[in-house]
């Protein structure tokens, strides 16, 4: 059967101007606040047009006319049916420490195993340099790590203050957008059903355990921990979080025992994913600071023993305010 | 052949959606990071002040600038102004929810972070065969986000005057033999005929006499009308008469 399409449109028009029009205002008036009579209006007419739509795909072929219903149906059904917040989320205070810390603890299992496989990769990183000390060049692919650290170590304390503090600002700067980078790599890797976050997670325990074993080996354990403690302790915990979302998203993309479609299981963990990885940024702009103002300053300028009591402390209040920041555990949480 | 996003709607309703090609998402992209690349010269130009005072703190704060304006650029545009970025909006397209609903600030953010590994290694060139590759044509932060990006035209209500024949239709006559063609033709070859009228314009003479011969031939076969019907009836005046009985079966 075909239906009288002028007839149809000549019937159905006002209707659907009155619903573009609402549309319209909805869309360019970010102040207008329907009342419950308007309300129930635009659902009458949304669901009007939804009908015209289902009869004109079904009794009719005209693709101006379905493209025009289904462009109407698609805007109100925007409209109607959203039911979460539109505005950004509130006080950015509250939102990063409680928000945040409740995340992390709600996910407190992709941590864990973020945490383990580092410590392989690290466990890894020493034996490969163990049973092959030529291995530095391929292990530590990075310049100012193949020096030896003893060289090194006299190098850095020979340095003037003035040497030191060179150009740190810039430092600073480059050092947190490259780590938060980092970061969002392997949080994103996730998407590869979490396989190539923990191949990231592995590579960068392989590196940290690596120049871990030559600084033991070479007798500088106390410059190694001046050095890398003070940024360390917020920055590699703030890669393990950075891993702890890509694993979360890994699971998502996974969705073993899970009944729902990708797009539904992906949607459910967008808030956490976002609000983990924002907390990693915030995090390493405090380590950027740390290790281009303070971790880069050595012997005799500043004593280790100050330094790795610093980063001590500073680990101490990372894992007190993921611990218990944000107040009791919520349920239903995964990982 | 292009993409469309199906998305159906608690109430039963189907509903599809243009979705935007690579090609065109490119150019967006394009326009974006033009607008991207002046802003943040202005703000090196500002920042020449500040190296007056610090070298070292006018690079830092260049260095922090770019970043985010860089990642803050997209994000700002498509939540202020409904899912489209300077570069969208020139090339008519707009980001969406997935499933038709409201874009969400979680969803803006998260594609918009994975533009660092969609633009991998250069050019967007994982994102882009990502993006080929995905029938709803999602580069990897549309999949995480749970995003697509749409062809956001205006689109209005279709003008149907063309099928208004404006004289006596013959066809009109013949009650049982219109319900018959009604019967016997499908929405799609109803439309074909009525598309042919309003294209008629379009086509030069010869085109025009073959397609219209074609189109009566096709429904002459379906039912055969009587000689008074027809008679003295071009082929064209032929597929607007069956137009009009077809699918106006009342007069406005």
């Amino acid at each position: 059967m075909i239906i009288d399409i002028r007839k149809f449109i000549l019937e159905g028009r006002s209707s659907w101007s009155e619903l573009e029009e609402f549309l319209d205002r909805l869309a360019s008036d970010p102040g207008f606040a329907p009342d419950l009579q308007q309300l129930a209006r635009l659902q009458f007419l949304y669901q009007r047009t939804s009908a015209d739509l289902a009869r004109v795909k079904t009794f009719s072929s005209e693709p101006e006319l379905v493209g025009y219903l289904e462009a109407l149906v698609g805007r109100a059904y925007a409209e109607i049916h959203e039911s979460h917040r539109r505005r950004l989320a509130g006080n950015p205070l509250t939102w990063f420490f409680r928000t945040f810390p409740e995340t992390f603890r709600r996910n407190i299992g992709y941590f864990k195993t973020a945490l383990i496989v580092t410590l392989i990769g690290i466990a890894a990183g020493v034996l490969f340099l163990a049973i092959d000390p030529e291995a530095r060049e391929v292990l530590m692919p990075f310049p100012g790590l193949l020096q030896d650290p003893s060289e090194r170590v006299a190098d850095e304390e020979s340095a003037g203050a003035a040497e030191q503090a060179d150009r740190h600002a810039t430092f600073a700067a480059q050092l947190m957008t490259h780590n938060i980078k980092v970061s969002v790599f392997a949080m994103a890797a996730g998407m590869t059903w979490g396989f190539l976050t923990v191949v990231l997670l592995f590579y960068n325990g392989v590196i940290l355990g690596a120049v871990a074993f030559d600084y033991v080996r070479a007798g500088e354990s106390l410059f190694l921990s001046g050095w890398l403690l003070p940024h360390g302790s917020i920055e590699i915990p703030s890669i393990l979080i950075a891993g702890q979302a890509g694993l979360l998203l890994g699971v998502a993309m996974i969705g073993r025992r899970s009944p729902d479609r990708l797009g539904l299981r992906l949607r459910k963990i967008l808030p956490d994913l976002v609000t983990l990885i924002g907390g990693v940024m915030i995090l390493l702009v405090w380590a950027g600071l740390i290790e281009a103002f303070f971790s880069q300053y050595h012997y005799p300028l500043i004593p280790y023993e100050v330094k790795v009591l610093f980063g001590l402390v500073e680990l101490l209040i990372l894992a007190a305010f993921l611990k218990l920041g944000g107040g009791k555990r919520r349920e239903g949480g995964s990982g | 052949m292009r993409s469309r996003a199906r998305i159906t709607t608690p109430e039963g309703i189907t509903f599809s959606l243009a979705t935007a090609g690579p090609v065109s998402r490119f150019l967006a992209v394009s326009v974006d990071i033009a607008c991207v690349s002046l802003l943040a010269g202005i703000f090196d130009r500002l920042m020449g002040v500040l190296g007056l005072i610090s070298e070292d703190w006018s690079l830092a704060v260049a260095i922090i600038a770019y970043f985010v304006i860089f990642m803050g650029f997209s994000m700002a545009f498509e939540w202020f102004r409904g899912g489209r970025t300077p570069g969208k909006y020139v090339t008519g397209l707009r980001v969406i929810d997935a499933d038709g609903l409201r874009l969400l600030p979680v969803q803006i953010v998260m594609r918009n972070l994975f533009r660092l590994f969609d633009m991998l290694p250069v050019f967007y060139g994982l994102g882009g065969v990502v993006c080929l590759l995905n029938p709803r044509r999602q580069r990897l932060g549309d999949i995480a986000a749970n995003t697509i990006v749409i062809r956001d035209r205006k689109l209005a209500l279709p003008d149907m005057r063309y099928l208004e024949t404006g004289k006596f239709n013959s066809f009109r006559d013949h009650p049982q033999l219109v319900a018959r063609l009604r019967q016997k033709t499908s929405p799609e070859e109803a439309y074909l005929a009525a598309a042919a009228i309003a294209r008629r314009d379009e086509m030069d003479a010869d085109a025009r006499g073959e397609v219209f011969r074609e189109f009566a031939a096709h429904f002459r076969a379906k039912v055969v009308f009587p000689d008074e019907a027809v008679e003295g009836l071009s082929n064209e005046q032929y597929v607007r008469n069956v137009a009009d009985v077809l699918m106006a079966q009342s007069r406005m």
